[in-house]
């Protein structure tokens, strides 16, 4: 162990802990703007300088402890220093806080207010500017915010193996681009958003669909159906000030009603649907012979990930839709049909935790009914702009139920937010199909959790099934390599493109970096989402009375004729630089 | 065999000696930079590939040393030094002078593959400044009107 002194205050800590952590310790928090803990950890910015002894400041978040050192960090030249760099920043920033989409919650923002920065000559000076980056569907680039702590490409590069973008050129023209300076589009872009969700600024966001959802919302001759991700409820809470881990189902549910949609459904119902689908095709390859390992199908930024990285393993993946496109393909048959409402008439608003839907909701392959699945797809924090908007004062609304059929669901399809849901969701139907008995031990703890990799072999009647869980596209390419090589052998792997699942996924509310220090967000949520899934009647996905009737009514059995036109679609290659093939 | 296929041929042949080897990748960029005079898109491609990086880093790289280019330069290439010692000494007008002469912008090649002007920092030569080099011969204690006879053995080509 190590003792060093901070401001006077004795702290003890790890050998290997850094001066920034230390202070914590010591109820201290030293500002940051590059850190982002385990993952951009690289002393870039100066902000977090401090006074350790040494002729000059040091960055203390790569500054390591050392016994007997004595750190002072708010003295006139560390005050000083600091604010210097701020200004420095801010003179090359375009300080549109009004219209920005981060105001409130962007880092920059709350540090000028912090340290007290006024407006001044300081903050003039010749600037760079750049044409904001709209090419993407789901992510929007504007340069003209950036502050090039790079936190974005330790995202793209770290946690999702993609590395489409990263710093360019050098001194006052260094920008943050994909290789070329090419729109973002032109790039194996996977549309993750993890960039977004690392970005302290405004510099990256979502490409809006707001506008689009309100137009819905005020044309009477529509029928607007809105359906929410499992993990949406996880973390909505947070953008009115509620605790993280607050579990706001009823809320959600209740929000969505004042916003005037006509029914408000629940992707969990279509969650347990795909269990039904996935289980059943995984079931039959092992019984047929077919491509094994199969690999999960509901994160769109991972099979975008697949197509253009490793696309040797499109035969691997389901064929199942993901869940609110299996969603929106049942509202335009099997409810349309039922409530006798024109196909053409119905609009399908997901809220999703995610990106990547977006372009997911695009692709001309998925609209069974002649008419897209989904019409459009919202993220966490554009609902939660929505209800802000409308004046809905959502910390206290009653709790409200989802709208029957479509909104009623299992325990199993709570759980798909986090990562391994979606395995154990499969195998508590799978236990009991190939058994004909009912599993009793419900939870399958070994595919919890955020390890990296997550591995089990779960002995279902005879046999035996191993099965490996993985989250954040990189983990996903270190497992397929494995596999490459012959070092793996598994019959069925879960793969979410972000790290933690859903609960984290690109579309989420921003966790700033400070807070991140003392929480990880991705196990706070999951927690949300386990107590829903303990607390539910039915916690297996094919005793959803309303699956059961959709099946009996409908869809006849899992795979059918019918179920594989309407809930499963195909993959294609896509190229890996795009750019090369022009 | 196009000439394009040959230095293809050699870069791979590089890049394989350095097979997932990220530490190799200024060097085997500067391979390219030699035999082809750029290194363009497709040996960034490979290069990534080859040595398990990302294209983004190469591409960074290439950005931020001045030692490579993304474009091919010209027969000829001019530096001229705008250090301390020779910008004070003039060398911002020989600069304009070479590029009111040739028609041409710094970083850039004239269409005939000729020439590229450079910009440079000091180069070292300060007792000759203001000094501008072509290749590898040194042009020194210039003014403006010595450009053109300076430029015209090169001219021909």
């Amino acid at each position: 162990m190590i003792t060093l002194t901070i401001d006077g205050t004795e702290v003890t800590v790890e050998k290997g802990t850094t001066v920034l952590e230390a202070a914590r310790k010591a109820h201290i928090h030293i500002p940051t703007l590059c850190f982002l803990k385990d993952l951009n950890e690289i002393g870039a910015c100066r902000i977090c300088v401090v006074d350790a002894g040494a002729r000059n400041l040091q960055a203390s978040c790569v500054l390591e402890a050392q016994n007997g050192m004595v750190v002072k960090t708010n003295t006139p030249k560390v005050r000083e220093a600091r604010k210097t760099i701020l200004e420095l920043i801010l003179s090359n920033h375009d300080k549109k806080c009004l219209s920005c989409v981060r105001s409130q919650n962007c880092e920059l923002q709350k540090l000028s207010l912090e340290l007290g920065i006024e407006d001044g000559e300081a903050l003039g000076g010749e600037r760079t500017h750049y044409d904001v980056d709209e090419s993407s569907v789901s992510i929007v680039r504007d340069n003209n915010k950036c502050i090039l702590c790079r936190r974005c490409v330790a995202a793209c590069e770290k946690t999702q193996a993609c590395g489409v973008i990263g710093a360019v050129n050098r001194g006052f023209k260094t920008s943050i681009e994909s290789p070329w300076v090419l729109p973002i589009n032109q790039t194996a872009c996977i549309r993750c958003g993890q960039c977004i969700a690392a970005c302290p600024v405004g510099a990256l966001y979502t490409r809006s669909e707001i506008d689009r959802v309100w137009d819905m919302l005020a044309d009477d001759s529509l029928y607007t159906v809105v359906q929410t991700a499992p993990a949406v409820r996880a973390a909505l809470g947070e953008e009115f000030g509620m605790p993280m881990g607050t579990n706001v189902t009823g809320k959600m549910a209740a929000a969505l009603r004042r916003l005037s949609f006509d029914r408000v459904f629940d992707t969990d119902f279509a969650a347990d649907l795909t269990i039904m689908e996935e289980a059943a095709e995984l079931v039959n390859r092992i019984k047929t012979g077919g491509v094994l390992p199969m690999i999960t199908s509901c994160s769109p930024g991972w099979i975008s990930y697949c197509e253009s990285y490793y696309p040797e393993f499109i035969p691997n993946l389901s064929s199942c839709k993901s869940p609110h496109e299996m969603m929106g393909a049942i509202v335009k048959s099997y409810y349309a049909e039922k409530k006798n409402i024109p196909v053409e008439k119905i609009r399908v608003v997901s809220i999703m935790p995610c990106t990547a839907k977006k372009y997911e909701a695009k692709l001309p392959e998925l609209s069974a009914s002649g008419y897209p699945d989904v019409d459009a797809v919202l993220t966490t924090r554009e609902l939660a702009r929505m209800i802000k908007t409308a004046g809905i004062d959502f910390a206290r609304l009653p709790d409200e139920d989802f709208d029957p059929a479509l909104g009623e669901s299992t325990g199993a399809s709570v759980i798909f937010g986090a990562t391994g849901g979606v395995m154990e969701a499969a195998l508590r139907t799978a236990y009991d199909w190939i058994t004909g008995e009912s599993l009793e031990e419900l939870d399958f703890c070994e595919v919890r959790g955020v390890k990296n990799i997550k591995e089990a072999s779960i002995k279902i009647g005879d046999s035996t099934i191993n099965v490996a869980v993985v989250h954040g596209t990189a983990n996903a390419k270190e497992l397929l390599e494995k596999i490459k090589a012959g070092d793996k052998d598994y019959h069925f792997i879960e793969v979410m493109g972000c790290p933690g699942g859903c609960v984290t996924g690109g579309g989420q509310p921003i966790v700033p970096a400070q807070e991140r220090i003392d929480v990880d967000p991705r196990v706070e949520r999951a927690k949300a989402l386990y107590g829903e899934d303990a607390a539910k009647p039915l916690r297996k996905s094919h005793e959803n009375p309303s699956i059961i009737k959709l099946y009996e009514e409908f869809l006849e059995e899992p795979n059918s004729y019918k179920a594989h036109h309407l809930l499963h679609t195909k993959y294609t290659q896509k190229p890996k630089y795009p750019a090369l093939e022009n | 065999m196009s000439q394009r296929d040959e230095q293809l041929k050699l870069i791979d042949i590089e890049i394989e000696k350095h097979k997932g080897d990220a530490s190799s990748l200024m060097q085997v960029m500067q391979y390219s930079q030699d035999i082809m005079g750029h290194v363009p898109m497709d040996v960034q491609v490979r290069i990534a590939e080859g040595l398990g990086v990302t294209l983004s880093e190469v591409y960074g790289v290439a950005t931020f040393y001045s030692q490579f280019a993304l474009e091919p330069k010209g027969k000829y290439i001019i530096g001229v030094c705008l250090g301390t010692a020779c910008y004070v000494r003039g060398s911002q007008a020989i600069l304009d002078r070479i590029c009111e002469e040739l028609n041409l912008e710094p970083g850039k090649t004239s269409s005939d593959g000729l020439f590229t002007i450079e910009a440079t920092r000091c180069i070292g030569a300060c007792g000759l400044a203001p000094v501008i080099t072509i290749n590898d011969d040194v042009h020194g204690r210039l003014t403006a009107d010595d450009v053109p006879n300076i430029l015209k053995p090169y001219l021909r080509g």
